[in-house]
């Protein structure tokens, strides 16, 4: 099994990914420069955080624009598993992969720290390996983790169970105090809080690691057992 | 050669942290009157005239410039004479 972590100019947790999926997750993966990656040879897209062109316009806009996004949206399409973390998640919003959009924290203050998350729904290939209700703990690191959608669509995330993780404490104001969605398919997650961050409890916190787990339980049960 | 005025606003309903933050300020200010405060962003387009100049523009701000989920955007064009 195969990652490619998509490095943009301005990325800075790329490294970060690159090791939770290599040294904590024990699976191949590449860091992979935007202007030059192919895709297709990959089992699993991940779009790391940082600021990609500096935030420019609005956080994830020009990254949006750059031409990797249609190699993304085709896999998408061909439901490999597509993970955006952070200004990973805000590249998925902006190039319309996920619904809504983000807006500065409510407080208009740039936070880091450990937030409390429920697992709102258990059976995505993201999350297979947490309890349905059960309370996890990640790091946020964003100044736009605002999420935003219409009255709507946020109707439709729930009826549809789109809805993977939810603060229990809303940090930056989300809308339905989201941290992290689906797509209807289920196989595009994009989330504020950084699993990737959480991999070790060396070093205090695993309850990351579980997520990149459910990602290689759900390919293996695909790919492995019917090989 | 044009000069196109894009003006980016948030759409009503879409909470705007900065303007209340910039709000609280002009009060702090002793301007008491002042109510509201939404903040948005200007941009200025220099682009060659095209037969189709409004279609396109329209085109960059819903692709771009503006974010259509949580901006309105409006325009003008005008003409640059060199």
């Amino acid at each position: 099994m195969k990652f490619a972590v998509v490095v943009f100019p301005g990325s800075n947790c790329d490294r970060d990914m690159y090791h939770a999926v290599k040294d904590s997750l024990n699976e191949e993966v590449d860091l992979v420069w935007y202007q030059d990656a192919d895709l297709s040879e990959y089992d699993v897209i991940l779009l790391p955080g940082g600021f990609s062109y500096g935030d420019y316009l609005r956080s994830g806009a020009i990254a949006s624009t750059s031409n990797i996004v249609q190699q993304i949206k085709e896999a998408a399409a061909q439901k490999k598993p597509v993970l955006g973390v952070c200004n990973g998640f805000q590249v998925l919003l902006e190039s319309g992969l996920l619904p809504g959009a983000m807006l500065p924290n409510r407080d208009l203050k740039f936070m880091c720290h450990h937030e409390e998350l429920r697992v709102e729904n258990a059976e995505t290939m993201f999350s297979s390996e947490y309890q349905k209700g059960g309370l996890i703990h990640l790091p946020i690191a964003h100044g736009e983790g605002n999420y935003y959608c219409d009255d709507a669509t946020y109707q439709q995330l729930k009826d549809n169970e789109q809805i993977v993780f939810t603060y229990t404490n809303n940090p930056n104001g989300s809308t339905g105090d989201i941290a992290g969605i689906v797509n209807e398919t289920g196989n595009v997650l994009g989330m504020m809080p950084h699993p990737e961050r959480a991999v070790e409890s060396l070093l205090g916190n695993a309850d990351g690691l579980r997520l990149f787990q459910s990602i290689l339980m759900y390919w293996r049960n695909n790919h492995v057992i019917h090989a | 050669m044009r000069k196109v005025k894009v003006y980016i606003t948030l759409k009503e309903g879409v909470l705007d942290p900065q303007g209340k933050a910039v709000k609280n300020s002009l009060n702090t200010l002793d301007y008491a009157n002042v109510n509201e405060v939404r903040v948005g962003k200007y941009m200025e387009v220099m682009m060659e005239d095209a037969e189709n100049l409004e279609a396109q523009v329209e085109e960059m701000c819903e692709k771009l410039l503006a974010n259509p989920v949580i901006e309105d955007y409006s325009y003008q064009i005008e003409e640059v004479i060199a």
